[in-house]
C-alpha cells in the first residue's frame, strides 16, 4: 500500500506502525458515571467493518506524525489521509 | 460409506466406479435443533462432536461458499501444544490427544504426521523463558525437550548456528508436534458428520439472525429462512461482520495472514522448526514443498492477501535460519483473515441473546485448536454449560479483567 502523506507525499506503508481504529482518538472521560463500561468498549470492543475503515497509523520512519486513514479494508483502496491533529479539530464539526 | 483397504482393493478392480460422494448435498429442513455457521474445520468440527459425543439429531452446517475455503485450508498446517498460560496449554494439549485419534474418529486419512515441531532460541534470556515454556507443557501433560545445539545439528545440520547477530543455543522440541493435511481435515469431519446425519449445506449465506424478545430463533440466509433451537458461529475472520447483524461488538480485529509455498525439493526438512528472533515457521510438505510463514501484515483487512513488505520480511527470517533455502524459488503465497483477539486467546462463550452461541478469536493458531475448539464448543451447545477445558475463554472476560494474554502485550491485536 502507498499511503499519501499530507505532509510528505506517497510513501510505502511499510514506514507505519498501524495502531488501529480511530475511534481510539475518543478517550471516555474518567470521571462519569459509566466510565467503567466505556472504558470497556473503548479499550475493547471494535466495529470491525468489511469495508470503509477510519484508521490510526503511526509514521514511524519518517515524520513521526500520527494520521487518520480512510481505507477500504476488503481492497485496500485509500481514499483519505488526513494528520490526527486535523482530524480532531474537525470531529465536532461534521457528522463523520 | 466407510472407508477400508477392502473397499479400495475392490474399486480398484472395479474401475472405481462404486464410489460415493463423500457427503451429500441435502434439503434444507425448515426447523434444525442446532445451526452451526462456517463450514469451516471448527464448525465441521463442531457438527461431528455434537452428532458423536453429544447425540445431538438434527443439525445443520450452513456455509456461504464452499466448505474448508477458508482458513482450514489457508494454514500452514502445523499442530503442537506449546503454550505458557494453563488456561491455554490444558486446552491445546486435549487438541493434540484429539488429533493423535482423529484419523480413526473419522475414518479419513488426514495425514496426522507428528514429525516434530521445533522452536530454536538465540539467548540466555530466551533459554530461559523457553524452559518455562517447557516446564508448563510437562505440568500440563505435554512432552517437551530442551535440545542443546550438538542435539539439533544432527537433526538439521544446515541451520546458520554460527549467525553473527542470532547464533543459534539450543531448542525446545516437542515430539508429539508435527503436521496435517489441512483439507483434509474438512473433507474428514464433513464425511464423518454427513455419516452421523448432519445436514452440510454449501453456498448458503446468513443475512440476518431472527430475534424474537432476547432469544435468538432462527436465522435469514440467501435460501430463505431457517429456525433453530440453538445457533453456534463459528466464521473465524468474518465474526464481526456475522455477529455486527446481532448488533453486537466483538472485541476483534480482523487481520490478514499470508503464507508461501516453494517449489518442490528432495526431502531435507524431517520436522517444523521456528526462528526464535524473528517470525518465521517452515516444515516441509509430503509433497515436497516448503511451507512457510510469518507474522500478519498488520493492518485490519478482508482481502485474503497481503503486502510485499511482509513476504521480504518473512524471507528474510527464514535466510537468518537457514541459509540454504535462499536458491528455492516461490511457488505460490496466499492470505486468510485472522479474528485477532484483545489478548492473543480465543472465545468458546454464550452470547447476552438467548440460542446464540459464539466461537471466535483463534487469532493466527486456529488450525492446531480445530479439534478441541469443536468438542468444547459441541459441549457448551449440547450443554448449555462451559466444558472444564474452555470455561476461562469467556466473551466478556475483558470486562471482568480475566484475560490470558499469553505474549503480554494487552488490548493491541496486531502484536498477539
Amino acid at each position: 500500500m502507498i499511503i499519501d502523506h499530507p505532509l510528505l507525499g506517497p510513501r510505502d506503508a511499510s514506514e507505519f506502525i498501524y495502531l488501529g481504529d480511530a475511534s481510539l482518538l475518543n478517550r471516555p472521560k474518567w470521571d462519569e458515571e459509566k466510565s467503567e463500561n466505556n472504558f470497556y468498549k473503548y479499550l475493547y470492543l471494535r466495529e470491525n467493518v468489511a469495508g470503509m475503515h477510519k484508521e490510526l497509523w503511526f509514521h514511524q520512519q519518517g515524520d513521526r506524525s500520527w494520521l487518520v486513514i480512510s481505507r477500504n479494508t476488503v481492497t485496500h483502496e485509500i481514499f483519505k489521509v488526513e494528520l490526527a491533529t486535523e482530524f480532531k479539530k474537525n470531529m465536532g464539526k461534521s457528522n463523520d | 460409506m466407510y472407508y477400508n483397504v477392502f473397499k479400495i482393493l475392490k474399486e480398484g478392480l472395479n474401475d472405481n466406479k462404486g464410489w460415493k460422494k463423500t457427503w451429500k448435498n441435502p434439503e434444507i429442513k425448515k426447523k434444525y435443533d442446532v445451526i452451526i455457521i462456517g463450514g469451516g474445520g471448527h464448525g465441521l468440527a463442531t457438527a461431528f462432536y455434537l452428532a458423536k459425543e453429544f447425540k445431538i439429531k438434527n443439525i445443520a452446517v450452513l456455509e456461504k461458499n464452499w466448505i474448508g475455503g477458508g482458513n482450514v485450508g489457508r494454514n500452514t498446517t502445523i499442530i503442537r501444544s506449546n503454550y505458557l498460560l494453563n488456561e491455554n496449554e490444558a486446552f491445546y494439549e486435549f487438541s493434540l490427544k484429539l488429533w493423535e485419534t482423529l484419523e480413526n474418529q473419522i475414518n479419513y486419512n488426514a495425514m496426522v504426521s507428528q514429525r516434530g515441531v521445533l522452536n530454536v532460541f538465540h539467548s540466555d534470556a530466551q533459554r530461559d523463558s523457553f524452559v518455562r515454556r517447557g516446564n508448563s507443557m510437562i505440568i500440563n501433560g505435554a512432552d517437551a525437550e530442551l535440545f542443546d545445539v550438538d542435539k539439533i545439528k544432527s537433526i538439521y545440520p544446515f541451520l546458520d548456528y554460527d549467525n553473527a547477530r542470532f547464533p543459534i543455543k539450543g531448542g525446545l522440541f516437542q515430539k508429539r508436534g508435527g503436521s496435517v493435511r489441512h483439507d483434509a481435515v474438512a473433507w474428514g469431519y464433513a464425511h464423518a458428520a454427513d455419516e452421523l446425519g448432519v445436514d452440510i449445506i454449501q453456498n448458503c449465506e446468513v443475512t440476518g439472525f431472527k430475534i424474537k424478545s432476547g432469544t435468538c430463533i432462527g436465522v435469514e440466509t440467501n435460501k430463505g429462512d431457517i429456525l433453530a433451537n440453538k445457533i453456534g458461529c463459528a466464521v473465524a475472520g468474518s465474526s464481526s461482520v456475522l455477529m455486527s447483524k446481532a448488533n453486537m461488538n466483538l472485541p476483534l480485529e480482523s487481520h490478514v495472514l499470508q503464507a508461501f509455498v516453494s517449489e518442490s525439493l528432495k526431502p531435507f526438512i524431517p520436522g517444523v522448526i521456528t526462528f526464535g528472533a524473528g517470525h518465521f515457521y517452515i516444515s516441509q510438505s509430503d509433497k515436497g514443498g516448503l511451507v512457510f510463514g510469518g507474522d500478519i501484515d498488520g493492518y485490519n483487512s478482508y482481502a485474503q492477501r497481503g503486502g510485499m513488505d511482509m513476504l521480504e520480511d518473512v524471507c528474510e527470517g527464514g535466510l537468518a535460519l537457514m541459509p540454504t533455502i535462499g536458491k528455492a524459488r516461490l511457488l505460490r503465497m496466499w492470505g486468510g483473515i485472522m479474528d485477532m483477539s484483545m489478548d492473543g486467546s480465543p472465545i468458546i462463550d454464550k452470547t447476552h441473546i438467548k440460542g446464540l452461541y459464539l466461537n471466535a478469536g483463534w487469532c493466527y493458531g486456529g488450525f492446531k485448536a480445530t479439534p478441541a475448539s469443536g468438542w468444547c464448543f459441541a459441549h457448551l451447545l449440547a450443554k448449555g454449560d462451559s466444558h472444564s477445558l474452555s470455561e476461562n475463554f469467556q466473551l466478556d472476560r475483558f470486562k471482568n479483567g480475566y484475560m490470558i494474554d499469553e505474549k503480554g502485550q494487552g488490548a493491541q491485536p496486531n502484536l498477539h
